[in-house]
């Protein structure tokens, strides 16, 4: 039981919203040391898994090409792009972007999206710029609320599209767990049953989405 | 053979420069702050891999101490104001989607294509490691094409890549530290008490709650750890494969399937999952730190009550 109290001190720091640095080093400290380890010993195991996991932050490779097309004028193009096409409103445009996300997804292409690459330069520049050629200048809350959802819809689109791929890392971790126990199952089998809750997730958000516009033009009424 | 280590290689090399830039930014007045951060940054990339893990585990300490002391401030690289860009926009049309579609396009060919290409027998990348190495190499031709198409300055992808960064800031380094804290959590067998924990609460004969436990619990425990991979193990071996398999005949496939993305739903609703939440937050200059999360619970919620009412209608058949 002792083991969790580093979930406790996790949970009570994101709460606190201490620096999610600070809660991390806490936990990690607090965790190892109620499992039995020693300083040094919990020193080395972070420091190795955080030298494994760098693969993590090689993402970042990508600013140096968006911000370069940012200061070209991309996210502006983005902007003017919504503009000329009249029947665009955020609502439909973010929920076709969720369908391609989840196809994409889907036949293995993951790569076709992500935050840094396709949200911020494209996707959510196009989502406000629409809302603005209804609406006018946007309100902050307005243009965060609509940021956010961007962001939300590239999520949504990749969690439940990406485990219809057979050889996306969720199936194949599946299929070795089941393999543990004795239990041998083909990834095609895993990946179809995936389709189910990926219709479902394009129903449930695609609704929200369809609903995005009234709730954008609530919001701009707002103070 | 291209490996991982030459993407680090680079990734060290650009963070350094990140570091070298910050330094001489005189309009940022905690600018040693972001040189110290990215030097370290640097240092992890470049050297990581012959430090040894107590070694790098102190530069995790110091990085911790520089990204937890809010010592990180906001450069002002020289950039583009608003109106150059429109007219820029205006006059370059369509094309300026060009670099930014190569990206993607150039992972997709590495990843699906060039992944198991051989050249006199030696692979081109390294296995298992062509997405990555094809991400990277997509930025560096989408930089390269831009540069040279739009005759922009040589430091430019670099101090706008700067610019960027600085909106982030710590926050883009806390995806790799969570996924570090995960392995420590591992190793002092957390996973194992949380799944005992759960195993001890369901009602002992009843399938529907049986179903409602793994499926939750898989959601739970994605929150917690904001991944859904270190959930799966520990929930299918707590409940999904002694109940709802062996105990109720279930479908192991429907148990694993649908349990995966009952921890998806956890996922979209946890900080823990650092570069799907937080990171967008701070790349879109969101206020709320929570914003993408808050966005997010509303469809979370119902798939999450949609994934136990197929697995309950599925899984015994």
């Amino acid at each position: 039981m002792l083991t969790l109290l580093g979930i406790a001190v996790l949970v009570v720091g994101f709460i606190a919203r201490i620096n999610p640095f600070l809660v991390i080093a806490a936990a990690a400290l607090t965790t190892g040391l109620a499992g039995g380890l020693d300083v040094v010993a919990i020193i080395s195991l972070f420091g190795k898994a955080f030298n494994e996991n760098r693969y993590v932050s090689v993402v970042w490779l990508v600013v140096a090409a968006i911000g370069l097309l940012e200061r070209e004028g991309l996210q502006e193009r983005a902007r003017l792009l919504m503009a000329n096409i009249t029947y665009a409103t955020t609502g439909r445009l973010l929920l076709l972007y969720l369908l391609l996300r989840q196809i994409a997804s889907a036949l293995g292409l993951t790569s076709l999206g992500g935050h840094p690459q396709m949200v911020r330069p494209l996707i959510a520049p196009m989502a406000e710029s629409a809302a603005e050629v209804r609406h006018g200048q946007l309100p902050d809350h307005t243009r965060y609320m609509i940021r956010a959802y961007a962001a939300a819809t590239d999520n949504v689109g990749l969690f439940f599209g990406e485990d219809i791929f057979i050889a996306i890392a969720s199936i194949l971790l599946i299929k070795g767990v089941l393999e543990q126990n004795g239990i041998f199952v083909e990834p095609l089998q895993l990946s179809l049953w995936a389709i189910p809750t990926a219709i479902a997730a394009a129903l449930v958000h695609g609704f929200r989405l369809v609903r995005f516009d009234a709730k954008i033009a609530n919001s701009v009424k707002q103070p | 053979m291209i490996t991982l280590e030459h993407v680090y290689i680079l990734a060290g090399l650009f963070f350094a420069a990140l570091s070298v830039l910050s330094a001489r930014d005189t309009a940022n007045a905690k600018r040693w702050g972001n040189t110290a951060f990215w030097t370290l940054v640097a240092v992890s990339f470049l050297f990581g891999s012959y430090l040894g893990d107590f070694l790098n585990g102190l530069l995790v300490i110091a990085l911790i101490g520089v990204g937890g002391s809010n010592v990180l401030g906001r450069g002002a690289p020289k950039t583009t104001d608003t109106a150059t860009r429109e007219h820029f926009a205006k006059a370059r049309g369509n094309k300026l989607f060009i670099p930014a579609l190569l990206i993607p396009a150039i992972a997709l060919l590495g990843g699906v294509v060039l992944k198991d290409v051989a050249i006199a027998g030696v692979p081109l990348f390294q296995p298992r490691q062509a997405t990555l190495i094809s991400l990277a190499l997509g930025a560096m031709a989408a930089t390269g094409l831009a540069l040279f198409w739009f005759r922009a300055p040589l430091l430019a992808p670099l101090q706008e890549a700067r610019r960027i960064m600085d909106t982030v800031g710590w926050a883009a380094l806390l995806p790799q530290m969570l996924a570090s804290l995960g392995a420590v959590f591992a190793a002092s067998g957390v996973g194992v008490v949380i799944g005992d924990l759960m195993g001890a609460v369901i009602p002992a004969g009843n399938q529907f709650a049986a179903v409602v436990a793994f499926c939750v619990g898989m959601a739970f425990f994605t929150i917690l750890m904001g991944n859904a991979f270190a959930a799966f193990p520990v929930m299918a071996a707590a409940i999904g494969l002694p109940l709802i398999v062996q105990g109720y005949g279930g479908s192991p496939v429907v148990m694993g399937a649908i349990g995966m993305l009952a921890g998806f739903c956890g996922t979209l609703m946890t900080p823990m999952a650092a570069n799907f939440n937080v990171v967008p937050a701070a790349l879109l200059q969101l206020p709320d730190r929570d914003g993408v999360i808050k966005a997010q619970i509303p469809t979370a919620l119902p798939l999450l009550v949609i994934n136990i009412i197929l697995m309950y209608v599925f899984v015994f058949r």
